[in-house]
């Protein structure tokens, strides 16, 4: 007796298993910069982050949901990688099981699980632990690089947290502000991750390495990340060239926080992304506005998490306005 | 060669698979009994104007086409009518077949049989017609769609362009390749005879990418016949879909629910081509064809074979040295649009490009998981579908949406469930919504 099936007969050997595996790989660089930049604190949070999120699908799933482990696709680890790439090297380990529960039991599993959710699990958890553990979550271990035991680092502020300050400081304290501005890294520092901030979104080529990956291995197409940090970009260096303040130098703020981690790696997940080439296009200018708008006009010195985060929210609208154009049909 | 012509929306690039490319067209022989099907086409089954008892030729017309879509059935070998009786075809339903048993070749009167080459086209159009109708050709692409309706025109439609579509992207499968190597100049004196029925001087015969030799080939003997062209395309799935190839070769687009030619074309599969050529030029009715055996090469040796119509399976299996008990899945066709066989008597048939066999584990279906909505299928299906969204209605049992996704328009090609990273079988998804919508009507 021969199998019978429906057609096709053959399957592309690339599954979903595949495709988050192939975004860890892309991931790697960063997370040996943060390695090399924040030690073993690097390693302590991002080993707790993983273990964390694989643990409480892996629990919820199985005895609150009873239902099957679905650990195996392995978006549970990304999601530990992410959330973890989201926070100081000095976040306390019990914050972090609580970000992680946030985003995989909260913000996953209580959707509907992996599909079903609508915003990035890993920027809920981090924006709740932002959210209710303002000091932890804001302050900046030091760089330092290759001494991997040393633990016992000094806080800095972030490049973005600086601009901030200087934005906002009067004339009165311009003293203030120009000791600030010397503690500025240069451009490379920023390239290469020598500077202050979460430990996965420090270093710009390590990113853009797992970028030029995932575009190789076709897991995601160019229009997310370009039309994101193009936006952002234009609307950096317009308001630049109109005030000349240093705030916006584009260049900068395109180097510094999360807008490469989130643009690369966030707003091009799958699940909480249109699923059209248009919605795309929509989505990720959307995002560039937001980041713009909560970078320079709130309290706040980054928006990407934020921005992220609301557009996720206008997906499945975008994605009811955005049909493809279908064969032997007129074009818009 | 810079000027490749592809489709443009969606389309795949899967691993080829062609191993019996370069394989010569092999007799297969005649088998000691034949099984023919009354209908290998698309419309009514013929009706069949013999009895057991008869003793029949080569070419002996055994069913006669009906009114309307029909086509003529003939015999494919000399002998006696043994039963005619309901067998289970390779789809597992029942058909009608004309069981043969099979004597020394003896053929009707007037088919020539020799191999040379005939290109004086005779030159009234009635008797090219005539000879085209009652040869019994039948789209040989696969689709069995009945040729003599297929080019003659209504009234009120003009036609500019006849495609001769030589690009089989389907993996494995390598007869269509084989023809064009090996009859390229009957080929392009058919689409001739073609272009004479459709009152054109322009037949494009559309070869892929990864035939150069064929492409060679027929450029060179193109150029000694006036209204004859090659066009190369790009080796990618589904190129050989009409109407993707209609906008490679044109830049046209098939409005969606309408026909080839409304927008002035004509797609016919180059062994339906050749087939012209030999009812118009030979006086040989459609009785045998090329087939491809190939898939796994541990179990068989892959191969080209002329096959006579009725032929079944398992005759040619064993002419391919084929292990039959390691044979997981048998399909008839490709392995993204074939029929998965339920048994090897099955006869080959006008439609049969090839057979192919598969091992446990490529014949195992993934499991599905949760469509994880990366967009994949949307962005390969070549009609602009969104079969996600088609999926996730048909789910929620919400057909109201269907008609304005398109889902009529699907040509089941089956890219987006090759695609699917979560192998959610969303071509059959779309089958059922193409259901739910006629249902509507």
């Amino acid at each position: 007796m021969f199998k019978i099936s429906t057609t096709p007969h053959i399957n592309s050997p690339v599954t979903t298993q595949s495709l988050m595996r192939d975004v860890l790989i892309a991931l790697t660089p960063a997370i040996i910069v943060s390695l090399l930049m924040f030690g073993i604190n690097a390693l302590r949070v991002l080993l707790t982050s993983v273990a964390a999120c694989v643990m409480f699908e892996y629990l919820i799933t199985r005895y609150l949901l009873k239902a099957k482990n679905t650990t195996s696709d392995l978006s549970a680890v990304i999601t530990g990688v992410l959330l973890a790439f989201n926070l100081p090297s000095s976040m306390p380990t019990w914050m972090i099981l609580i970000g992680a529960f946030v985003a995989i039991g909260i913000a996953k599993i209580a959707f509907g699980g992996l599909g079903k959710n609508i915003f990035n699990p890993a920027l809920v958890g981090r924006v709740f632990l932002f959210i209710s553990f303002p000091v932890q979550m804001t302050q900046w271990p030091k760089p330092d690089f290759l001494s991997f035991m040393n633990t016992d680092t000094v806080t800095s502020a972030t490049t973005l947290g600086i601009l901030k300050h200087i934005d906002v400081s009067s004339s009165a304290t311009i003293k203030a502000s120009q000791v600030s501005l010397t503690e500025l890294p240069n451009y490379w520092q920023m390239f290469i991750g020598y500077t202050g901030g979460c430990i996965g979104e420090v270093s710009a080529l390590a990113l853009f390495i797992g970028l030029v990956y995932m575009l190789l291995r076709r897991v995601i197409t160019w229009h997310i990340p370009f039309y994101y940090v193009a936006t952002f970009f234009m609307l950096t260096a317009i308001t630049w060239f109109n005030t000349d303040n240093i705030h916006f130098e584009p260049i900068t703020n395109i180097l510094s926080g999360g807008l490469l981690l989130g643009a690369f790696f966030m707003a091009t997940d799958y699940v909480t992304s249109p699923m059209t080439r248009q919605g795309q296009i929509i989505f990720a200018v959307g995002c560039g506005i937001l980041t713009y708008i909560i970078r320079f006009y709130s309290a706040y010195p980054e928006g990407v998490s934020f921005a992220i985060l609301i557009m996720n929210a206008f997906v499945p609208l975008i994605d009811k306005f955005t049909p493809q154009r279908v064969y032997g049909t007129k074009r818009k | 060669m810079c000027n490749k012509k592809t489709f443009s929306l969606g389309g795949i690039h899967l691993n080829k698979h062609k191993i019996s490319a370069l394989s010569p067209i092999q007799e297969a022989g005649v088998p000691p009994l034949v099984y023919i099907p009354v209908k290998q086409h698309i419309g009514a089954p013929a009706q069949i104007i013999v009895k057991v008892g008869d003793k029949v030729k080569i070419g002996t017309l055994l069913a006669k086409a009906n009114e309307g879509i029909s086509a003529n059935v003939h015999s494919s070998v000399a002998g006696e009518i043994k039963k005619i009786e309901e067998i289970e075809a390779e789809n597992g339903y029942s058909e009608q077949v004309i069981t043969i048993q099979t004597s020394a070749d003896e053929y009707e009167e007037g088919i020539d049989n020799s191999e040379e080459i005939n290109n004086d086209i005779p030159q009234s159009l009635e008797e090219i017609k005539e000879l085209i109708k009652s040869a019994g050709i039948v789209g040989m692409g696969g689709a069995g769609f009945p040729t003599p309706i297929k080019t003659s025109i209504p009234e009120n439609k003009s036609v500019q362009y006849l495609i001769i579509n030589g690009i089989e992207c389907e993996p494995y499968l390598t007869a269509d390749g084989a023809l064009m190597l090996e009859k390229p100049e009957q080929i392009v004196i058919g689409a001739k005879i073609l272009n004479k029925v459709l009152g054109i001087q322009n037949a494009i015969i559309a070869i892929d990418e990864n035939k150069p030799q064929a492409i060679e080939k027929i450029t060179k003997i193109t150029k000694r016949y006036i209204g004859v062209n090659v066009a190369v395309c790009k080796s990618k799935y589904p190129q050989g879909g009409e109407k993707q190839l209609i906008t490679a070769i044109t830049g046209r687009e098939v409005p969606s629910g309408r026909l080839p030619i409304d927008v002035g074309c004509v797609v016919q599969n180059v062994a339906t081509v050749f087939a012209v050529y030999e009812a118009v030029m030979k006086h040989k009715p459609l009785y045998e064809r090329i087939v491809t055996v190939s898939g796994d090469t541990s179990i068989t040796t892959a191969g080209n074979y002329r096959t006579r119509i009725g032929t079944p399976a398992e005759y040619l299996l064993d002419l391919a040295q084929t292990d039959k008990s390691k044979i997981s899945k048998l399909l008839f066709g490709g392995p993204m649009m074939g029929t998965a066989a339920t048994n090897l008597h099955s006869p080959i048939n006008k439609k049969t490009g090839g057979l192919l066999v598969l091992q446990a584990q490529e014949a195992t279906k993934p499991d599905e998981s949760c469509c994880i909505r990366c967009g994949k299928c949307a962005e390969v299906c070549p009609v602009g579908l969104m079969p996600f969204a088609i999926a996730s209605n048909l789910r929620r049992n919400n057909t109201a949406p269907l008609k304005a996704l398109h889902v009529a328009d699907c040509i089941e090609c089956g890219s987006c469930a090759y695609t699917c990273p979560a192998k959610v079988p969303l071509l059959d998804y779309c089958k059922l919504g193409k259901y739910e919508v006629h249902k509507q009507k």
